[in-house]
């Protein structure tokens, strides 16, 4: 078999773990992203009006609820740095939009939340921009 | 005060993800998924400057946002705070030399108005 035919092989199979891999890594960023902000904004609800000072917003990390979602924030942005460390930021960033999607799902599975005609249009608007960028080679730049 | 809180969050979300963008890739690509190789990968991330500049610039964002929520619905918030898809996507192009097709071009603005009507 000639040399290059294996090369081209090992570079397709490369090609394909790195994909698989970018995927995944997308697939928990989105995740860790939804499950963070829905902790955040139910503690945040939850204490009401927020105070100007710092203090009173370091102060509001301390609520479970909040706490939880900070705790969440941190595990999407480790798996976003390391997805980055491989993927061009202008694929990263509108293919982990499909997180709006997954928030107005899960509000309908988990809160029973009425999806109306205009948020049907968003998540096809949304997956339609997200299929498309999907679709472009997620690591482009040297 | 809600505008003043949404530019600083569209800026500062800008330049948190096109440093930390640019310092993970100084960085190069992480392999080893082993709890103590991420560890090190991150401490030795934790030293880069991008990084270092993103994670106060993630923070200012961080804290804008906590605040825009509490003043703000969420249905004015989010797609506001989603407008920095445009900026990081002009970046990407410019400064990190990334290949933006007609496709992710087209993505980015379907996603800006899915978000408006998502939100609304």
């Amino acid at each position: 078999m000639p040399e290059t035919s294996v090369m081209a092989r090992v570079e397709t199979r490369a090609a394909s773990d790195l994909r698989v891999k970018t995927r995944l890594f997308a697939v928990l960023t989105i995740l860790s992203n939804v499950a963070g902000n829905s902790a955040l904004t139910k503690g945040m609800q939850q204490l009401g009006g927020v105070g100007n000072s710092p203090l009173a917003l370091i102060a509001a990390l301390f609520h479970p609820w909040v706490a939880l979602g900070v705790a969440l924030l941190i595990v999407w942005t480790l798996t976003h740095m390391a997805l980055l460390s491989w993927a061009d930021l202008s694929y990263v960033m509108p293919v982990t939009a499909l997180s709006y999607v997954v928030t107005a799902f899960a509000a309908r599975l988990l809160l029973n939340e009425y999806i109306s005609l205009e948020r049907w249009i968003g998540i096809v608007l949304i997956t339609a921009g997200v299929t498309l960028v999907g679709r472009t080679e997620g690591t482009t730049a040297s | 005060m809600k505008w003043v809180l949404v530019l600083l969050v569209i800026c500062a979300t800008t330049v948190g993800d096109v440093f930390r963008s640019l310092g993970m890739r100084q960085h190069g690509e992480i392999h080893d998924f082993r709890p103590g190789a991420i560890g090190s990968a991150f401490a030795m991330v934790a030293r880069n400057s991008y990084v270092i500049v993103s994670t106060c610039a993630m923070a200012v964002s961080f804290f804008s946002f906590m605040k825009l929520v509490s003043i703000a619905p969420m249905s004015f918030a989010v797609p506001m705070s989603a407008a920095c898809f445009i900026p990081e996507t002009l970046l990407a192009r410019a400064l990190l030399k990334e290949a933006v097709d007609w496709r992710r071009w087209t993505g980015v603005c379907l996603i800006l108005i899915g978000v408006f009507f998502v939100t609304k």
